[in-house]
């Protein structure tokens, strides 16, 4: 093999991590925190045939709503890219979800502990997702200091699940964060393929 | 043509008049999957019309994702996709892998370089 600057063959490979949680929590702070870019916003048309909101019948043609997508980039080597994508913070556009989510590392939900039930659905989701993840409380200056295990407890987050501090402004809080992530999918993926001995079911 | 600036809702008109149309791109292209172009290819790409052009200037400095072109450009995720798997499939921009790995091997690679990446942040 040829290691004269990236492999040709193999190109530039990027990865992802997704960054979830309700709205204002946080997650735009925390990719600005590591990213080398100020984080940028994609934004994705969806047509939706009104169902649901006022008499659509009478306009011709159908709505669209706009979803906007947080991300943020590292660049690690010359052959290798993070991204860092937040989901949208409206929570009706799961769907969208399924696209961050494919083939991501892994994800962190963030969560703010004064408003601990925007959790909720987020853990849902990631709950039905082959996708590792971990649960970070994001200390906010003022909130109640919780104890990890009565947050734990609160959310029903499983106990495999990761929970851990962190501070989305802090580039080495949020970095430890990350850190976190990464181990915790290779765990998952050792355990996926370590067979050895038969997988308790829950 | 210069992008529109302000909020970028308001270019939102017949979005995507500029792909005449077509809401499905020629092939599948993952919002991290990384795009280059070369010198040569932006130099034709002059000729493909304004949008093309733009998406080979920004891919030619650095290697880009579809969401960095789709915000560099303000255009919608999905218009940006489309005319990205045109420009792929007209030599325009070269496709770089997305993370595709299945082997165990492979995976876990990607991953340790990942660490590796972050630990040095």
């Amino acid at each position: 093999m040829d290691y004269a600057g990236y492999d040709r063959e193999r190109g530039i490979v990027s990865a992802k991590i997704v960054i979830a949680g309700g709205f204002g929590v946080g997650k735009t702070t925390l990719v600005g925190a590591v990213s080398e870019i100020t984080p940028l916003t994609t934004e994705a048309l969806l047509t939706t045939a009104g169902a649901g909101i006022d008499d659509r019948s009478k306009v011709p043609g159908k709505e669209t709503t706009t979803v906007a997508m947080d991300f943020g980039r590292i660049t690690m080597a010359e052959d290798l890219i993070l991204y860092l994508f937040g989901t949208p913070g409206q929570t009706r556009f799961w769907f969208m979800w399924d696209e961050l989510v494919r083939g991501a590392v892994g994800a962190v939900v963030l969560v703010d502990t004064r408003r601990i039930t925007d959790a909720f659905a987020p853990l849902d989701y990631f709950e039905r997702q082959n996708l590792p993840y971990l649960v970070a409380l994001n200390c906010f200056e003022g909130a109640r200091t919780y104890e990890v295990d009565e947050v734990r407890e609160a959310l029903a987050i499983p106990p495999d699940v990761p929970l851990l501090m962190t501070d989305a402004r802090r580039r080495d809080a949020v970095k430890e964060t990350l850190i976190e992530v990464v181990e915790h999918a290779m765990r998952a993926l050792r355990e996926e393929y370590g067979r050895g001995s038969p997988t308790p079911v829950a | 043509m210069e992008p529109p600036h302000g909020d970028p809702r308001g270019a939102l008109v017949r979005p995507y008049a500029v792909t005449r149309g077509r809401t499905e791109p020629s092939r599948h292209i993952a919002l991290e999957a990384v795009l280059t172009a070369s010198e040569r290819a932006v130099a034709e790409a002059r000729f493909a019309g304004h949008d093309k052009y733009r998406i080979a200037q920004i891919c030619q400095s650095a290697p880009q994702s579809l969401a960095e072109i789709a915000a560099y450009t303000r255009l919608p995720l999905g218009v940006a996709r489309v005319i990205v798997a045109d420009m792929v499939g007209e030599g325009l921009l070269t496709l770089h892998s997305a993370a595709p790995a299945q082997r165990y091997e492979e995976r876990m690679e990607l991953l340790e370089r990942v660490l590796s990446g972050l630990r040095r942040l």
